[in-house]
């Protein structure tokens, strides 16, 4: 060994939006499109259990597995969309849906397996395959069919031999969503040729006109799928780093495996908010979602009275207008002319490219003048 | 009736919102809006749009009292009649009919304690049926109509981030 990093490492390049991000932090005039968390704060009832879980003392590591009473919570909890997964053995607390991730990658992968990534989607899946030794097949999916994935893109980017698919709607940074049909169509394909799934559901609760569907519950698929989910993104808990994993006894005694060796457990503080979060939180919840509801409408509504061609994002707090022309440029220049930062599209993979992510995760008023701005940008080019 | 109570609670949130915007929060036509808002008013939904004020920010004398009241009611009187004739005084910024130890809680507002203890003596207690009136100065506000006057706009998230 030497402090060299090593090839996977060595050939991962840095994230884009670390660009985007410093170019934003030189000015003070800015307002942020470019934030992937909640402008909320975890509800108060949550951070009140946190709170007593200190003065409690409870500062020691919990089950490999998370507190017992938030897997059952979890267990409730994810009901709503129809799965059913044993507190006991079949659910994971992970740090962040991001270990969780990492975790079904590292547990499950053999050296050179080919894993399924649909484009544009999160930046971690590409680089988590390869640090865990696979080899991630890109799978484009396009404005054209609102960024949903098909069994044909698949099968056309020969996703039919993949060993694994990693699956995210609703999807950061489009904002698109899967209805029942589609996810179907996907699910056959992927018991057809023997693929096994991971579905980040982390922007579930986030899903707007209609209910989120979940691949695992479809015919032959709770089998082959791990689910993973979390609070950051709809309990505004991105600081606690906390997520969980479901799927089969077998899967998710062998992901604890790597997580007791690596991680031992989530983090004790953040458990027990999570609890809180799940017992009593429910309406805070709803009126996050409903409150970022209407700044979707708003910021499609705008979009189109400024003629920026923008796909009907039904999920997440993201939209993703198409620019026309070089995404990277168009927000370079729109952070240097009128102070709005977005990220471009293609830092989600080449599917993004020509789109800008716009987080609506940002007050109404900051919301309207970074609209008014982006307007005023548009009708100067 | 569903786009109703959505803008029932946008309003609650920002009622100086433009018609424009809030119709494209609520995926409607401004014209939808305009006929919804008439509605509201003509209802009796919605009786008017009020600013939040800290009025401790100001440099206005205005002192505010809650005040409990106790009644007895007759034959003749109920609590519709005495909450008719307390509306009426300007002085009564609001008027609420409570369960537990008395029957109206009110709140009072005057530019001086001396102003609001004279108002409250002088024609609130006079009233035939009230037999008690219990004054408590307000003296310090920290919330009001939902909204946390000690709540700093600051978002420390980092500016851009996946």
């Amino acid at each position: 060994m030497t402090l060299q990093p090593n090839e996977r490492v060595a050939a991962t390049p840095e994230s884009g939006i670390r660009k985007f991000f410093e170019l934003a932090e030189e000015r003070d005039d800015v307002i942020s499109l470019g934030v992937g968390e909640p402008d909320f704060s975890a509800p108060w009832a949550a951070r009140t259990a946190a709170i007593h879980s200190l003065e409690a003392g409870k500062t020691s590591y919990t089950a490999n597995r998370g507190k017992l009473e938030l897997r059952e919570e979890i267990a409730d909890h994810v009901a709503q969309w129809g799965h059913q997964y044993d507190p006991d053995s079949e659910i994971l607390v992970t740090t962040g849906a991001s270990e969780a991730v990492d975790l079904a990658l590292r547990t499950f992968l053999t050296s050179g397996d080919t894993v399924a990534v649909h484009q544009p989607t999160y930046i971690s899946y590409k680089p988590g395959v390869r640090f865990a030794g696979g080899e991630p097949l890109p799978v484009p999916t396009g404005a054209d069919n609102d960024f949903v994935l098909t069994p044909e893109a698949l099968r056309e980017a020969g996703a039919a031999d993949a060993d694994a698919l990693i699956l995210c709607y609703p999807n950061n940074p489009t904002g698109a969503v899967m209805d029942e049909s589609e996810i179907a169509a996907v699910a056959e394909f992927c018991v057809d040729n023997d693929i096994d799934v991971i579905a980040d559901e982390i922007y579930a609760a986030l899903t707007y006109d209609g209910e989120h569907t979940s691949i695992a519950t479809m015919p032959g698929m709770r089998e082959r799928t791990v689910v993973i989910n979390g609070f950051s993104k709809a309990y505004a808990m991105t600081g606690l780093r906390l997520g969980y994993a479901m799927g089969p006894a077998d899967a998710i005694e062998a992901m604890n495996r790597v997580h007791q060796y690596t991680m031992l457990s989530a983090p004790t503080t953040a458990q027990y908010a999570a609890i809180e979060a799940l017992r009593s939180c429910e309406e805070s919840i709803t009126e996050m979602a409903t409150e970022f509801n209407r700044r979707r409408r708003f910021v499609l509504s705008r979009f189109e009275e400024m003629g920026l061609d923008c796909f009907t994002a039904k999920g997440a707090f993201y939209a993703f207008p198409a620019c026309g022309g070089d995404d990277e440029a168009f927000a370079e220049n729109l952070l240097e002319e009128q102070g709005v930062a977005v990220v471009p599209g293609s830092v989600f993979g080449p599917g993004g490219a020509g789109h800008l992510r716009i987080s609506y995760a940002t007050g109404m008023r900051d919301l309207k003048e970074a609209m008014n701005r982006i307007d005023a940008f548009v009708a100067g080019r | 009736m569903e786009t109703k109570r959505e803008l029932l609670s946008l309003l609650s949130t920002d009622a100086r919102e433009n018609i424009e915007d809030i119709a494209r929060q609520l995926d409607v036509d401004a014209e939808t809006v305009e006929e919804l808002l008439a509605e509201l008013e003509s209802e009796g939904t919605v009786h008017g749009y009020q600013a939040v004020i800290d009025w401790d920010n100001t440099d206005t004398d205005r002192v505010a009292a809650f005040v409990e009241l106790n009644v007895e009611l007759d034959r003749e009187t109920g609590y519709q009649q005495i909450a008719d004739r307390i509306a009426q005084f300007p002085e009564v910024e609001s008027l609420r009919l409570v369960s537990g130890d008395y029957d109206f809680a009110i709140e009072v507002t005057g530019e001086s304690m001396q102003d609001v203890s004279q108002f409250i003596a002088e024609q609130i207690a006079p009233i035939p049926e009230i037999t008690q009136t219990v004054t408590h100065f307000i003296m310090e506000t920290y919330k009001e109509a939902g909204i946390d006057f000690g709540d700093r706009d600051d978002d420390d998230r980092l500016s851009v981030s996946p």
